[in-house]
């Protein structure tokens, strides 16, 4: 032993090929004569594992509910009948080349809201907020807005142009987009009329549709500034940006020039690690922090720089917020100050009384989130909630609070607070300025009702 | 003797100044200037201020012939329909013209709100219509088309006459008309910048209060019991494992939870893929073909929702594939109603496996 432990600094080389071929022969040989029964015995335990991962398969629905009571035979089968997974031989790597979410994961998919929309190529898809941990976002459960249908571009033929008030208009390919130094960081993106169904009346059952066209993500791309210097930008008169996208539905949206001189606007190709998805704008879209997502415009083909605001269909006809006088605001971009609880919410289903953990999400486009009130009584008494870290401009922050449920009803709400000092608004506070036909941007405080019998509901109270 | 030092000094500034940029440019090698040809071809956004619109025109008797071939089938034959998208025109009045305010804005008691109701802007129709329509074969109306079908929905809500032709010249006089013009504010404080003066101030303005905020709590509004299963069953949209379950939306409310003797088995085993021997790959790989080509936004299987229901068709035609797989190719008009269906673009293999399907009685 001393010899290997005393060479320190060296790495020891693994043992490999131990077995000749001819070896492996022999093996096998004395194997079958009965004489090396250990490795008959190994091959009958990894078939046999084969065959009791198909009957997991197949198990019977409520093997998925998780008592845990006493054991009264002297232990819980689960542990004193070693399973399959003990006792055979998994699977190898690469099996999956990219990798997918368990099969016991399933029930986690982006879903749309029945009746809606009428067609699925301009609709929305909401991401399963309920079930999600942390800030980021899995990207293929990344909310869907489409307005013409998805497409997945080949990156080697699509293009970035800049135009307008430039001294050069100037064409990129994403080859050369991604020569440029990159950035890295993770924002929230949320459809302005997240919550809309709701500005009425509850309508939906669940946080993936109350709240679900929401979600998180570390985008990576270059500031849309550096592209805007290297054509030559007139960045003093050039008061605004139109980005467009490529697709059918050639978006446009207008950005303001303050917002991208601050850097903060990216041209993204990155999400989570990866190339954007398909359903996200793949190869190239437009990162807006802390302004709605029908302006962070997908398969991003050109920006144009101009001194006046370009009234597109999408800020002059959609995303516009009617007030009561009858007046629409127009360019409303900013997705203010806001938090949902997604454990407990709606359409779950508590199993007993006893502890939990109640948590949630708050973001805010104008910043940090400074802190989060939780109550469990429908807004008569409020505690503090622990922010979890990191907290993040413009990006989801996860707060969570301890709560021993005594098994009465209980109505669950948060209350967050960004750092300019703005606090999310109740239900009354917003109507009784922007009346209840303003569909977009309805950042009002949310209520979950839990009942006696455990079942969540979506409420608003008085 | 002047004169030759000076020009030799202007050429040294010259080539000074030309050196002295190509150092500047931080990032040699990335990106090219784009040439006339290019920026034209992409370059297709027209402004409220009508930067962008190009010469042409088109009247709207035109605009009713383009509009009944590539429109209605999705916005209806007067801009009314509200079956694939939200309803064009209706609601404005010839006050509102005057006036340009909406005055059925004001309503809560008006359903609904159409487009000439609230767009401000002329150039928005002008240019969304260039650019995104028609919805299916984007950019592929012509310049005089784009005029043509602007003016005559500017024509159905009563902004310009039945003999009118729009063109660049006359749009600004249009604009003058439209019957939201003055209905727009950008003071709010939701604007990122200050290029709008707008406002910094939010318009609600809520206090942190911890204890007795107010009244004991009382639900105002919740979920009508029969849509307690509209979307679905909400035990399968939820985590198998954790600190809680989904409720089983298929059983009455209080049949899961803590109430229940066993340990609450509300979900379910995980879907399991489709099969593909039992002929359900096929309904499905028709259903994905009936998806891509929106074919689903106008028919139902077992209702009318523009055109007839496949089921209606299969009655009609039992057995007549290839009729069928040819008008899918071919589209038509006058056999179940005034609204023609446009020729479909989608391969041959592809029309007669939805024809096949259609004629043989359309199951999901």
């Amino acid at each position: 032993m001393t010899e290997r432990f005393n060479s320190s600094g060296r790495v020891q080389k693994a043992p490999e090929n131990f077995l000749t071929p001819a070896g492996v022969k022999t093996v096998f040989a004395e194997g079958k004569q009965g004489r090396r029964d250990f490795i008959r015995r190994a091959f009958a335990a990894a078939s046999t594992a084969t065959a009791a991962g198909v009957a997991a398969v197949a198990a019977p629905a409520n093997a998925w509910a998780q008592g845990n009571p006493i054991p009264t035979e002297g232990g819980d089968p689960n542990i004193l009948n070693l399973p399959a997974h003990a006792t055979g031989l998994g699977q190898g790597v690469a099996t999956e080349g990219y990798g997918k979410p368990s099969k016991y994961e399933s029930n986690l998919q982006r879903r749309q809201s029945p009746g809606l929309t009428q067609t699925t190529q301009a609709s929305v898809s909401f991401a399963p907020l309920q079930s999600l941990f942390g800030i980021v976002t899995p990207s293929g459960l990344h909310f869907e807005r489409h307005h013409q249908g998805w497409w997945d571009i080949d990156p080697s033929k699509h293009r970035f142009m800049i135009n307008g008030m430039v001294k050069n208009p100037k064409v990129f390919t994403m080859d050369e987009i991604m020569r440029l130094p990159s950035v890295s960081r993770f924002h929230f993106i949320e459809c302005g009329a997240n919550t809309a169904v709701d500005w009425g009346n509850v309508a939906v059952p669940t946080v993936q549709y109350t709240h679900g066209m929401l979600s998180c993500s570390e985008f990576t791309g270059v500031p849309l500034i550096t592209l805007l210097e290297l054509a030559g930008a007139d960045l003093k008169n050039g008061k605004f940006v139109l980005a467009e996208g490529g697709d059918g539905s050639a978006m446009t949206r207008t950005i303001p020039m303050s917002l991208i001189t601050s850097g903060e606007v990216l041209v993204a190709y990155g999400q989570n690690g990866e190339m954007l998805r398909p359903e996200n704008g793949y190869p190239l879209r437009l990162v807006v922090p802390g302004v709605q997502g029908v302006s962070w415009v997908k398969y991003l083909r050109r920006v144009e720089v101009g001194d006046q605001p370009y009234a597109a269909k999408d800020e002059a006809i959609h995303y516009i917020d009617l007030q009561p006088s009858g007046l629409h605001r127009q360019y409303t971009n900013i997705q203010e100050c806001k938090s949902v609880v997604t454990t407990p919410s709606g359409g779950q289903v508590l199993l007993d009384k006893g502890f939990y953990n109640i948590t949630g999400l708050a973001w805010s486009g104008k910043g940090k989130i400074k802190r989060v009130d939780v109550s469990t009584d429908g807004g008569r008494n409020w505690r503090q909630a622990r922010l979890e870290t990191p907290v993040l401009s413009k990006a989801l922050t996860r707060f969570n609070l301890d709560w021993v449920w005594d098994g009465k009803p209980a109505i669950i709400q948060s209350r967050a607070q960004d750092e300019t000092g703005y606090v999310q608004p109740m239900y009354k506070q917003l109507r009784d300025v922007r009346g209840t036909r303003s569909i977009y941007h309805n950042n009002a405080i949310q209520s979950w009702l839990v009942q006696e019998n455990g079942e969540v509901k979506n409420v608003q109270v008085s | 003797m002047f004169k030759f030092p000076k020009i030799v000094l202007a050429i040294a500034i010259g080539l000074s100044f030309a050196s002295a940029f190509a150092q500047s440019t931080k990032y040699p090698g990335v990106g090219r200037d784009a040439t006339p040809k290019e920026v034209a071809a992409w370059d297709i956004d027209v402004r409220p201020d009508f930067k962008g619109l190009p010469v042409g025109s088109g009247s709207v008797a035109k605009g009713q012939d383009v509009w009944e071939a590539k429109c209605a089938q999705c916005h209806g034959i007067f801009g009314e329909s509200n079956e694939v998208f939200s309803p064009l025109i209706g609601g404005t009045t010839a006050e509102d013209i005057k006036t340009g305010r909406v005055a059925n804005l004001t309503r809560t008691d008006f359903p609904g709100r159409t487009t000439i109701m609230k767009v401000a802007t002329v150039s928005t129709l002008w240019d969304y219509i260039n650019r995104a329509m028609p919805w299916t074969n984007p950019k592929t109306l012509t310049t005089e088309e784009v005029y043509a079908v602007t003016g005559f929905l500017l024509n159905l809500a009563g902004v310009v006459p039945d003999d009118y032709v729009l063109s660049n010249k006359n749009i600004a006089e249009v604009q003058k008309r439209m019957p939201n013009r003055n209905g727009m504010t950008t003071a709010h404080a939701m604007w990122p910048g200050k290029e709008f003066g707008g406002t910094s101030k939010p318009d609600t303005q809520n206090t942190i209060c911890m204890k007795d905020c107010k009244p004991e709590a009382k639900v105002a509004s919740f979920l009508p019991d029969f849509a307690r299963n509209a979307h679905g069953n909400l035990s399968e949209q939820n985590r198998m494992v954790g600190q809680q379950k989904g409720v089983d939306t298929t059983k009455p409310e209080g049949s899961t939870g803590k109430t229940s003797t066993s340990a609450p088995a509300t979900s379910t085993a995980p879907a399991t893929p489709a099969k593909a021997a039992d002929g359900k790959a096929d309904n499905k790989a028709v259903m994905a073909l009936l998806s891509k080509n929106v074919c689903t936004a106008c028919h139902g299987i077992d209702k009318k929702i523009v055109g007839p229901g496949f089921n209606d068709i299969a009655k009609k035609y039992p057995g007549k594939v290839d009729y069928i797989a040819g008008k899918i190719k071919s589209g038509g008009s006058g056999v179940w109603g005034a609204i023609p269906m446009p020729a479909q673009n989608l391969s041959d293999a592809d029309a007669k496996l939805i024809a096949e399907w259609i004629a043989n009685g359309s199951q999901k």
